[in-house]
């Protein structure tokens, strides 16, 4: 048993105990370690990435989201300013009728109350012949049931007569 | 005030630390004073350190506290014998014919006796395959490496994906650290899976067997990583992987080193000697490192408590007064070995990455 020539008993059994652990170790132990922590690192990793994938969706559907907003927020604006154009344009359109009409409706009346007047006058002034004929019927009548009234006005008619 | 309340109870654990193994060396001062022979602190220190076919744990008085270890001899004559070691009586009777030689060229083993209890020396030795103090603490070692890294290794198996836990968490940063920072520089991203479980065993195997060394009873206290057939072999381990994965480039470059001016190659191969040569040395030195390293540490470890029993023969007072001071030191220098049970493991597993990843070369220079 020298210190320094190896014993070929110890490596013997070196040998034979050291291989059976080795060997049971890389079944059982360092292949199921190895693999299961690199799985392990693949997960975090895994993880991890997708978590920062998520965030940057996020920030994405966050964008897009205000976006969306703004959008909608412009098209708000703009149905509001149409529909107050279309309203002013609709107004605008109903007076301007509304005054066409009223001309023509006072143009109407107008006419009416001159046809009318018209058909008013004639009728008076027939009404106002006939009634100075039967006044002057009567006048006469009246006036000449006198002989010299009578003469009096030949007279002076036709003095009237002489002087046209 | 309670800082010094410490220091005195530390001092006071030092000094009654130090009581035993003082009664052990007056022990075995007394043993001795019937010879001429004083302690021989050599002698104690070697023991200590080399292989044995008896775990010895302590002496009280005369008798020996010993684990037994069993023996496996052989011989063409009496063909195949297992037996516990006791049966020797620690070296003084011979059983079937064998006995322990305590003395003489062949101190330590087993050897064939003659009829009158004496060393037969024209006899060969014997075939021994015992399970000696080193293989035993060897065997302890495997099977504690069994008993962390299987139950673990379900844990990964049962919960997949989830947060290491209680064992598993200590060890499986040592395991990512071997991964990460020995296998994957040295040997490259592609190729490293393939020498993982060495790596991983090889390192645990030492680490387990440096940590071991460092507890003083059993079953630590053998000097497993710091035999030279151990590490001899797992040199030979680390030569035989690299040697197993080599490419054509490897050979090239040893034989044919590019780049190197041809007069170093031709008519004297000067180049491929010495690249040759490398091949060999690289694990040469693995195994000698770790060996040398280890049974120095152990060498300094004991030669400390020797310093006990060496002024307790002097006189008792100075034995006492020694043993404070010897057991400072070697606190001091079990917390070294701690490192150095850490290093030695890191180092070999990393040369012998560094060695695998060397052994496909890439073609640079074509």
């Amino acid at each position: 048993m020298g210190l320094v020539s190896p014993d070929y008993g110890t490596i013997f059994w070196m040998v034979l105990a050291f291989s059976v652990v080795f060997f049971i170790l890389r079944k059982f132990a360092w292949g199921p370690v190895l693999n299961m922590l690199r799985e392990r690192e693949q997960s975090i990793d895994k993880a991890l990435l997708s978590a920062s994938e998520a965030r940057e969706g996020l920030s994405r559907l966050q964008a897009e989201h205000e976006r969306m907003m703004q959008e909608a927020q412009r098209e708000r604006d703009l149905l509001i300013a149409e529909a107050r154009q279309i309203r002013e344009q609709l107004i605008n359109k109903a007076r301007e009728e509304a005054g066409i009409e009223n001309a023509r409706l006072l143009e109407h009346a107008r006419r009416q109350i001159e046809s009318e007047k018209l058909a008013a006058m004639s009728e008076i002034r027939q009404q106002v012949a006939t009634l100075s004929v039967d006044i002057a019927e009567k006048i006469l009548k009246k006036e000449l049931a006198d002989r010299s009234k009578q003469e009096t006005l030949i007279k002076e008619q036709l003095s009237d007569l002489k002087l046209n | 005030m309670k800082r010094w309340m410490y220091f005195t109870g530390f001092l006071l654990m030092m000094v009654t630390s130090g009581l035993p193994l003082f009664a052990a060396a007056e022990e075995g001062q007394a043993q001795h004073s019937e010879a001429p022979k004083t302690f021989d602190a050599g002698k104690f220190i070697m023991e200590h350190v080399m292989d044995s076919h008896e775990w010895h744990i302590m002496k009280i008085g005369e008798t020996h506290i010993i684990i037994p270890l069993p023996v496996i001899v052989y011989t063409k004559e009496k063909g195949l014998s297992v037996f516990l070691s006791s049966k020797f009586h620690h070296g003084n009777k011979v059983f079937k014919g064998y006995m322990l030689a305590e003395e003489g060229p062949h101190e330590g083993k087993i050897v064939i006796a003659n009829a009158d209890g004496t060393i037969n020396e024209e006899a060969p030795l014997p075939l021994d395959f015992s399970i000696t103090k080193t293989v035993a603490a060897m065997l302890v070692s495997l099977l504690l490496m069994l008993l962390v890294f299987l139950p673990m290794a379900k844990k990964y198996t049962k919960n997949p994906n989830r947060a290491p836990s209680g064992f598993q968490a200590l060890i499986e940063p040592v395991i990512i650290f071997v991964r990460d920072d020995i296998a994957i520089p040295s040997i490259g991203i592609h190729r490293y899976e393939k020498f993982m479980p060495f790596l991983l065993t090889g390192f645990f195997f030492i680490l387990t067997n440096n940590l071991m060394g460092l507890i003083p009873i059993p079953p630590g206290g053998a000097n497993v990583t710091g035999n030279i057939a151990i590490t001899a072999l797992l040199a030979v381990f680390t030569f035989a992987i690299t040697t197993f994965s080599t490419n054509k480039n490897y050979w090239k470059h040893i034989f044919d080193a590019p780049g190197v001016p041809w007069w170093l190659k031709f008519p004297i191969p000067l180049m491929p000697f010495i690249e040759l040569l490398g091949v060999f040395t690289k694990p040469l030195v693995l195994c000698i490192r770790l060996f040398a390293n280890i049974l120095a540490g152990h060498f300094i470890a004991l030669s400390f408590i020797v310093m006990i029993f060496i002024f307790g023969q002097i006189h008792w007072i100075a034995g006492y007064g020694s043993s404070v001071v010897a057991i400072l030191f070697y606190v001091f220098m079990t917390m070294l070995e701690l490192l150095v049970a850490f290093i030695q493991a890191y180092v070999f597993t990393l040369l012998s990455a560094i060695y695998f990843g060397m052994a496909k070369v890439e073609d640079h220079h074509s």
